[in-house]
């Protein structure tokens, strides 16, 4: 059972969750756990049911919605999550080429973590890392933890456009532009793998609680995975 | 007898400043970072459809402060509400919130706006431009829905479906279902959902003056300029929801009104919400508009929503 939780009001149309207030995988995973045990129960007048980080946001439309129905039944769902599995599915796992055009900040990441440019590219590809949340914009994942050494924050200015697929580090957090959006996280390089794309059957690569791996790839086969994309 | 077009539709002659292909709105997906867009103003979005016998979920221009010139392939029945603008057809004025038949070549044309910021029109059959996630709501920043994702150009030819009976089913003119603010609205908030991260008088400060509508204002949100909101415990929050109508506070103090194209998430603490009732009359306000925000309770807030449903309803109905 889960003390470590309220409920709060946004307007009358939403209800939040909030578990404990810090960036903590096994937080997320409760919150995640939860979010999906909402999702599932399926009650009428519901719209949405959001997880971020450490709280579940459930829209619904307060003039088809028993309200004292579903405040006992995510009161419920709140009590009884737990994080489960931490790890419950097989990590995806994304190319990326690090460096070069593609990649403008790996020197100054290289500069700010005093090791080589190959040894901050073989740290970020080496962990293994969770999706905590998605938002930003359509796809956008944030995932975590980097590896402290190299969890340089963000950039002081941001640059206006930044690529589609391009990788970036902000701090512990890491993730790919899913779109040419103005952003500022330190672009270490790019995948020619697209996180979202309206075409496909599934238009999303990742969903909240997945767990992710990067792999290095050469700028041929970059070329090549981006031309068939 | 005429000769039909291979495809019905509305050619875009002028654009008008910013209008856009809107309809309820792209939800079930906000888990994915993906935002709902849809109407400033849902109300007078859901009444232009009524007066045209759409569903209340069918795809209406949304009009920004200059309107579109827009002439017809095929005869529609057309409403237009919202703000009030001069409309033209083929020269003759035509009256707001209510139906009217749009003839097979005759041109629509938007002249001054008398009062409010977004218009929305209706066109029977409504627009059928291809759904994104399962809607046909514009977001300019992910460039999603709509045309292509973007607001309308000229030469745009807008795709329209299938008109219902177009003869004798059409509603009776109506008043506007909302009061349109004369540059000035009062909004009810509840509060919420990060109350407590602001000193123990900022929901007073909120409700002694109103704040200004800054010019860098859009769709997203609006930035308001006045008595500035003290933290406690900081302006940082981990991102959480950032639902309709939220006001979020940055460091600066000065609160943002998130508004249809809201992002899913963000990291400011949210002081208070403004009631689901009243942001249809928040978006008839545009850059350098006044808004005030006065405190209601949870009761309120529903008892209006159930007003504001009673009176679409009726329209939908058709017996008023």
């Amino acid at each position: 059972m889960n003390s470590h939780y309220r409920i709060v009001p946004a307007g009358e149309s939403v209800l939040i969750i909030e578990f404990e207030e810090r960036i903590d995988p096994l937080v997320n995973a409760t919150t995640i756990a939860c979010a999906e045990s909402i999702q599932a129960a399926a009650v009428a007048g519901v719209r949405d049911v959001v997880p971020t980080y450490r709280s579940v946001a459930v829209y619904f439309d307060p003039l088809r919605t028993d309200t004292d129905a579903l405040l006992e039944r995510i009161t419920h769902e709140a009590e009884t999550a737990g994080p489960g599995a931490l790890v419950a599915r097989e990590p995806l796992r994304i190319p990326v080429c690090y460096g070069g055009d593609l990649g403008p900040d790996l020197p100054q990441v290289a500069a700010f973590a005093r090791m080589s440019a190959d040894e901050v590219v073989q740290r970020h590809a080496s962990a293994t890392y969770r999706v905590f949340m998605l938002g930003f914009v359509p796809g956008f994942a944030y995932l975590g933890m980097v590896d402290p050494d190299i969890a340089m924050p963000r950039r002081a200015t941001p640059r206006v456009r930044v690529p589609m697929g391009s990788v970036g580090i902000a701090g512990v957090q890491t993730g790919i532009y899913p779109a040419e959006t103005p952003g500022g996280w330190q672009l270490i390089g790019q995948t020619p793998v697209r996180p979202f794309d309206p075409r496909r059957d599934d238009p999303f690569l990742m969903k909240a609680g997945d767990a992710v791996q990067f792999y290095a790839i050469e700028r041929a086969e970059f070329d090549r995975l981006k031309a068939a994309s | 007898m005429k000769l039909q077009p291979a495809r019905a539709g509305v050619v875009v002659i002028k654009p008008g400043m910013l209008t856009t292909i809107q309809d309820a709105g792209r939800w079930g997906f906000q888990s994915r970072g993906v935002p709902v867009a849809g109407p400033m103003d849902p109300a007078s979005h859901r009444l232009a459809n009524a007066l045209v016998r759409n569903p209340p979920e069918a795809a209406t221009l949304e009009v920004t402060l200059l309107g579109p010139e827009l002439e017809f392939d095929d005869e529609r029945v057309v409403a237009v509400t919202g703000a009030q603008f001069d409309v033209l057809l083929d020269g003759r004025t035509m009256p707001p919130n209510a139906p009217f038949i749009v003839s097979a070549g005759a041109r629509l044309r938007f002249g001054v706006r008398r009062a409010g910021a977004r218009a929305y029109v209706a066109i029977s059959g409504g627009i059928a431009t291809p759904l994104t996630l399962g809607s046909r709501a514009t977001h300019l920043i992910s460039g999603a829905g709509g045309m292509h994702g973007r607001a309308l150009v000229a030469g745009d030819v807008l795709p329209l479906g299938a008109p219902n009976d177009v003869y004798g089913a059409v509603s009776l003119p109506q008043s506007s279902v909302i009061a349109l603010p004369d540059h000035h609205a009062r909004v009810r908030v509840l509060p919420g959902p990060q109350s407590e991260y602001f000193a123990a008088d900022a929901l007073e400060v909120l409700q002694s003056a109103p704040y200004t509508i800054a010019q860098n204002s859009d769709r997203m949100g609006f930035r308001l300029q006045g008595p500035p909101l003290s933290h406690v415990r900081g302006a940082d929050i981990i991102s959480d929801a950032t639902p309709l109508g939220v006001l979020q506070v940055p460091a600066s103090g000065e609160p943002i009104l998130l508004m249809a194209d809201r992002q899913t998430a963000g990291g400011y603490p949210k002081i208070a919400t403004v009631i689901a009732a009243d942001i249809p009359v928040a978006g008839q306000l545009g850059p350098g508009d006044a808004i005030s925000f006065v405190v209601c309770t949870a009761r309120e807030a529903v008892a209006a929503l159930i007003a504001l449903e009673r009176t679409l309803m009726s329209v939908e109905a058709g017996h008023v």
